[in-house]
């Protein structure tokens, strides 16, 4: 991305809700522990392509890139994933109903 | 249990913003199904998740601002600063993690600027979560190419004799900019010169601040 052309640079801020601020702590927590590195973040964050720059927001890309990077260090596995995926997508309409911890 | 919480805070005792109340999105339920599968793992508990929140929130460019008041004060403190930033910000006692941090020291002749054109590495133990323009595709794609133009976007505009020196950031190496102490803050003491320290001037994006503009 270094040295491509661009537009100016918007300097519009938005708070981080809980649901980012939790998806940093997990970058964090399971990169000290040992489950993957900042250059296995970036790799899958890369792998991605372009579009999902302008597709998906920033912690949506690291959600995504922190889960490959789990699943590959076997914390986890795909079917585990979706299973609870599915179950935490019943609970209820929003953010704040379908998160219990 | 669905419901087993206080309408307006988390377990965790965190206010739920405006924007957890829309329809969760499914980035939204992967986050919550991978945090769960972490806590049924033994990985993390929701505790240790709740406490980095916290920790992370605590952070702010306040503490990068003490650490520049220090080194302006004090030469002695700046020599080891710019020897090696992780040791002698440790020696104030603040937590600096893992990451290798160097110290820019912004003088008459060179101006600093500080990017990560991978991705979003920033000094986040000194100066708290990086601004969403750091994390740009603009300012990451042209601060390497038109660092005089990006400044001057910022409000910044440097003498053409001003080296500006470009500075990209790894994920093992994290550098912050010393910004060069103003003009008229020499009867400052050490609190009030780090008021003068914005996040910007840390950045290389802004110049400390005039004392009493």
């Amino acid at each position: 991305m270094g040295g491509q052309e661009a537009g100016p640079i918007c300097d519009e801020q938005h708070d981080f809700s809980l649901w980012e601020k939790r998806v940093d702590a997990l970058m964090i927590l399971c990169s000290s522990k040992g489950y993957f590195t900042v250059d296995g973040l970036r790799r899958a964050l890369e792998d991605m392509g372009e579009d999902a720059f302008e597709t998906m927001t920033y912690y949506e890309r690291w959600i995504a890139s922190i889960n490959q990077n789990l699943i590959e260090s076997g914390a986890y596995t795909i079917e585990e994933l979706g299973a609870k995926m599915a179950d935490v997508q019943a609970r209820g309409e929003t953010y704040g109903e379908a998160s219990l911890g | 249990m669905p419901h087993d919480h206080h309408d307006h805070l988390s377990p965790s005792g965190h206010p739920y913003r405006k924007d957890d109340d829309t329809p969760i999105s499914y980035w939204q339920s992967m986050e919550i199904a991978v945090r769960e599968l972490l806590v049924e793992k033994e990985i993390t508990t929701f505790e240790e998740i709740s406490a980095q929140i916290e920790k992370m929130d605590a952070r702010s460019p306040a503490i990068g601002a003490a650490v520049v008041a220090r080194a302006w004060i004090d030469p002695e403190f700046k020599a080891r600063l710019l020897e090696n930033g992780s040791t002698a910000t440790a020696d104030l006692g603040f937590d600096v993690g893992p990451m290798h941090l160097i110290a820019l020291e912004n003088t008459a002749d060179t101006h600093n600027i500080v990017v990560c054109t991978l991705c979003s590495c920033y000094p986040r133990n000194l100066l708290g979560l990086p601004p969403d323009w750091y994390k740009s595709r603009a300012y990451r794609s042209r601060t390497v190419k038109e660092p005089r133009k990006v400044l001057s976007e910022f409000g910044v505009t440097l003498p053409q004799s001003t080296q500006i020196r470009v500075h990209d950031s790894t994920a093992d190496m994290r550098y912050v900019v010393i910004p060069a102490r103003p003009i008229g803050s020499e009867a400052l003491d050490e609190a009030e010169l780090a008021k003068l320290v914005t996040r910007d001037s840390m950045i290389g994006t802004g110049l400390a601040l005039t004392p009493n503009a």
